[in-house]
């Protein structure tokens, strides 16, 4: 397998993992171009959702449940307050199904009277008002009146399945029966938020025909699109979605919005103007989807030499109230959790329960950064206990080219988990800084100097310690996903000579605005500045499926550049074989328009059967590894990640610097996830659900973060790229925690590692504690 | 209701509010400048960073009474600010180089901090960078490239 890595490692001696942040390399950029609407974000002209005036508009509010299980009696508004100058919404004014349209179609847009409120937070009715006073004062006025349900918040105890899987492979029994080692572990992983910095936020205004317009920040166009036309009973045409500047995602931005756009519709539908329904933090956060918590429990049989024979893991997750994506995300979950390892006997069993929390949806990583903590940190314990390396337990078993996955899909392609290991293991000095460390911790130990502290001295408070985790990530939709939405991307050369893009990708921040124009302008051999995108309104641009699952470069782009070489070929062929970019300015004006319509076609491979969980889930897989480095202050338990080198192995890079960006970005929230970013639930509600106190990483927080991008390009897609959003999200956590691990000698086994949780891992495994 | 005026990006303005309607809220829906964020509302995030006599504050905990009479700056001053021809400051050219605006909505605040940091002289130290901007969360980028960028400019060949 041919592989180029993009950023060579840099000899450093003492501080093995420090690159010059100032460094700077010159002309770089100019190679590639800017972001397209960078201009416009750094003068403060780019129009955000909240940013866009609407004459007459009103302000929006959702009126919430706050118990996590009830049965609605009745919606009160106090007789003594003035409503006859706002609109109150339930149930009872949605005109088609009271439904957010998605996977199952359980979850209500309001809950109706009579029906069951289901978690805390739950939307029950909506209020609109001419001016934000009057909407905060009427808002509070509002009583629901309620009988109290028992409510389920252990996703293992809940009865209520959403969806189970099982794959298996080989013989279980026998593979554990020729183990020389069997190692059993348990792992949990809690609820992550997105933390758009950019809350959830959409107008809605009312057109002609009885239509709506939605303006919006949002993923997916389409999704919102359908479920208006599912609730409101409106038509393609009716239904008008379109994507304004959108602050961030993450997945946050997938399923919400359509949530959002029908409450905004409703109101604006009954009070026959423009709703501006825009979320504060607190109720985006008490509110909107998060990753989904997770229990994973491994049962590992290996040889003496590290060779992995049997792999048996359970996993369960916590889809919340509402089903929204959790079968998807949980079947990525059960399709990476045994991680980017050959194994010949294997048996996956993935279920995913109702409880009576907030639903969990769609976050970077869509159930992979659950299941590859629990994989990774698994087989760092497993080689601690053959007193292997982490890098050497990871050689002996990372796929090779021709190895099979758990659902018998045999990897052809772009197979490079070992060019990501050892990119990172020698960019890191891996080896070597962890000799250092353990010589550091012997040293530490029983040196005794603070009575009832066995891991300091005097001199040093602080330990440091090094990890690696390795990954991968299945590029587009999973299985037959990709079929089922059939996707639609256009090149078009307009009447007037201009060149557009049409495809329903949103930028929401990783560069889909620039890379698009970018690829298509190398087809057509034109500046990229005459290459248009324009913008994502659903009655302008084809359905060409969801911006999601690292799918945008990889699938989306095939289909542009397909789209455009035909178009090249039929300009060319209308005027003598002369170049696209000499004769096309000619061939509008005399031939008139030419739009293609690319269609998606299943890429080769076996076909993946949904009922028995076999044959080819992913087209191809990315692959990624991680080396990080901490300081654990051993009095406090506070744990500072130094540096991380992020290796990412994602096809073919289009534009190195937005995807490192990606890869930097990535890398942070993993680090967020595995040390700082812990939502804290009670009886169903989010306890800190403030900015204030759920943190994420500021820039003293965040480590050095030095990217590796390597090359091994998908042969089936026209630029060999497989996407690269996702997959730093999928090692950061468990390089972090084994990092940990060095310094302390305690394993964390559920994130975030927290102090407390450190420290309460340091008393068990004291001297003290064992005797 | 008052009336309150003060200089915004170097020109007068004057503002009949409350005194102690948010800056913010004057900034984007009274004076239409709505390149000024709000993230938070609370003073954690720091989209809404601005700079009041040079010193960057959170405009979403700023009552408008306290600005009557000073010198308030935005992202859309920028740069006016520094007297260039093109649409771009050497900070702003820096950030777009860079790749360090993603999403693009912490940039405006991120733009103001750094700002406030360079004309204070500040070096192209990594640390004494990251504490200059530690106010300011951006969930996109990891912060690398932004630290990138505001070397960059503040280093021995920058601006």
């Amino acid at each position: 397998m041919p592989t180029r890595t993009l950023t060579p490692p840099t000899e450093t001696v003492e501080r093995a993992l420090i690159v010059d942040p100032g460094q700077r390399v010159p002309g770089r950029a100019r190679a590639y171009p800017l972001r397209r609407e960078g201009p416009a974000k750094l003068t403060g002209a780019a129009k955000y959702t909240d940013d866009l005036v609407f004459p007459g508009a009103w302000y929006g509010a959702t009126i919430r449940s706050t118990e996590a299980h009830a049965r609605l009696l009745a919606i009160e508004p106090d007789p003594d307050a003035d409503w006859s100058k706002v609109v109150i919404v339930t149930a009872a004014d949605i005109p088609g199904h009271n439904v957010v349209a998605s996977i199952k179609d359980d979850q209500p847009i309001l809950v109706p009277v009579g029906g069951e409120i289901q978690h805390h937070a739950e939307p029950v009715a909506l209020l609109a008002a001419p001016d934000r006073e009057t909407l905060r004062q009427l808002k509070g006025r509002i009583r629901l009146v309620t009988e109290q349900l028992p409510a389920v918040f252990d996703p293992e105890v809940s009865a209520h399945v959403f969806a189970q899987y099982e794959i298996k492979d080989g013989d279980l029994e026998a593979g554990f029966g020729e183990a020389e080692l069997v190692l059993e572990g348990s792992y949990r992983v809690g609820h992550q938020e997105q933390l758009y910095i950019e809350n959830q936020a959409i107008i809605a205004v009312p057109a002609e025909g009885g239509g709506i317009e939605i303006h919006g920040s949002m993923q997916c166009p389409y999704y919102v699109h359908n479920a208006l036309k599912r609730a409101l009973q409106m038509d393609n045409v009716q239904a008008r979605v379109i994507q304004e500047e959108t602050g961030g995602g993450f997945g946050g931005k997938e399923e919400y919005p359509s949530m959002v756009a029908l409450h905004a519709s409703l109101l604006a539908l009954k009070c026959r103007r423009p709703v501006r329904m825009i979320y504060d933090r607190h109720e985006d956060i008490s509110a909107t989807t998060k990753r989904h918590p997770a229990v994973i429990r491994h049962r590992t049989g290996v040889k003496r030499d590290g060779t992995i024979v049997a792999q048996d893991i359970q996993i369960v997750m916590d889809g919340g109230a509402y089903c929204t994506l959790t079968p998807v995300v949980l079947s990525r979950g059960a399709l990476h959790a045994g991680g980017p390892y050959r194994c010949p006997n294997v048996r996956i069993r993935a279920r995913a329960t109702r409880t009576n929390t907030p639903p969990n949806g769609a976050f970077r990583g869509f159930g992979a950064p659950q299941v590859e903590f629990a994989v990774e940190t698994h087989l760092n314990r497993i080689a601690e206990a053959l007193e292997l390396s982490p890098a050497e337990i990871r050689r002996c078993n990372a796929y090779d080219e021709g190895d099979r996955t758990p659902t018998g899909q045999v990897l052809r392609d772009s197979v490079a988990a070992h060019e990501a290991l050892e990119q990172a293991v020698a960019a890191s000095h891996f080896e070597r800084f962890r000799a250092m460390t353990a010589a550091e911790a012997k040293a530490r130990r029983g040196s005794g100097t603070i009575p009832e502290e066995p891991y300091r001295t005097g001199a040093s408070r602080t330990a440091r310690g090094i990890g690696l985790a390795l990954g991968w990530h299945g590029a587009g939709f999973t299985g037959a996903g990709e079929v089922h939405l059939a996707s639609v991307a256009s090149v078009e050369l307009t009447a007037d000579g201009r060149i557009r893009v049409l495809t329903a990708q949103t930028e929401m921040g990783q560069g889909t605005k620039t890379i698009f124009p970018q690829l298509i302008a190398r087809e057509l051999g034109v500046p990229v500045d005459w290459v248009e995108y324009p913008s994502q309104d659903t009655a302008e641009v084809p359905n060409s499926g969801p911006t999601v699952a690292s799918r945008t470069a990889m699938v989306v782009g095939g289909l542009c550049i397909k789209a455009a070489r035909r178009l090249k070929a039929e300009v060319e062929g209308r005027n003598g074989g002369l170049p696209f970019h000499e004769v096309f300015r000619d061939d509008a004006a005399s031939h008139g328009a030419t739009r293609i319509d690319e269609r998606f076609e299943p890429f080769p491979g076996e076909p993946f059967d949904e009922e028995r969980y076999r044959g080819d889930a992913y087209p191809a897989f990315g692959w990624a590894a991680a080396v990080a480095t901490v300081q654990v202050d051993l009095d406090t338990g506070e744990v500072s990640v130094q540096d991380v080198i992020a290796v990412d192995e994602v096809g073919t890079v289009i534009h190195p610097i937005l995807c490192e960006g990606q890869v930097e970005g990535g890398t942070l929230q993993a680090v967020g996830y595995a040390t700082i970013e812990e939502m804290k639930v009670e009886d169903g509600r989010y306890v800190n659900d403030r900015l204030a106190t759920y943190l994420i990483p500021t820039a003293l927080d965040a480590p050095h973060i030095r990217s590796i991008l390597v090359e091994a390009p998908y042969p089936h897609v026209p630029h060999g790229a497989k996407g690269v959003g996702e997959l730093p999200m999928d090692v950061g956590a468990p390089a972090v925690v084994a990092a940990i691990h060095d310094a302390t000698g305690t394993w964390i086994t559920e994130l975030p590692a927290t102090p407390e949780r450190i420290l309460a891992a340091l008393a068990a495994s004291s001297p003290e504690a064992a005797a | 209701m008052s009336t309150f005026r003060f200089l915004v990006n170097g020109s007068p303005a004057e503002v009949e509010a409350p005194g102690m309607r948010r800056l913010l809220d004057v900034l984007r829906e009274d004076l239409g400048l709505t390149g000024t964020k709000e993230g938070c509302g609370e003073g954690e995030c720091g989209a809404c960073s601005v700079l009041l006599d040079g010193q960057v504050v959170d405009a979403c905990l700023v009552p408008v009474c306290q600005v009557e009479g000073r010198i308030v700056r935005t992202v859309e001053g920028l740069a006016l600010a520094a007297r260039q021809r093109g649409e771009l400051d050497s900070l702003q050219e820096a950030f777009l180089e860079h790749g360090a605006a993603q999403c693009g909505i912490c940039t405006p605040g991120m733009l103001m901090a750094a700002r406030a940091y360079l004309d204070a002289g500040g070096g192209p130290d990594e640390a004494d960078i990251r504490e200059a901007i530690a106010g300011n969360l951006c969930r996109c980028t990891g912060y690398t490239k932004i630290v990138d960028a505001i070397a960059a400019v503040a280093g021995p060949e920058g601006a």
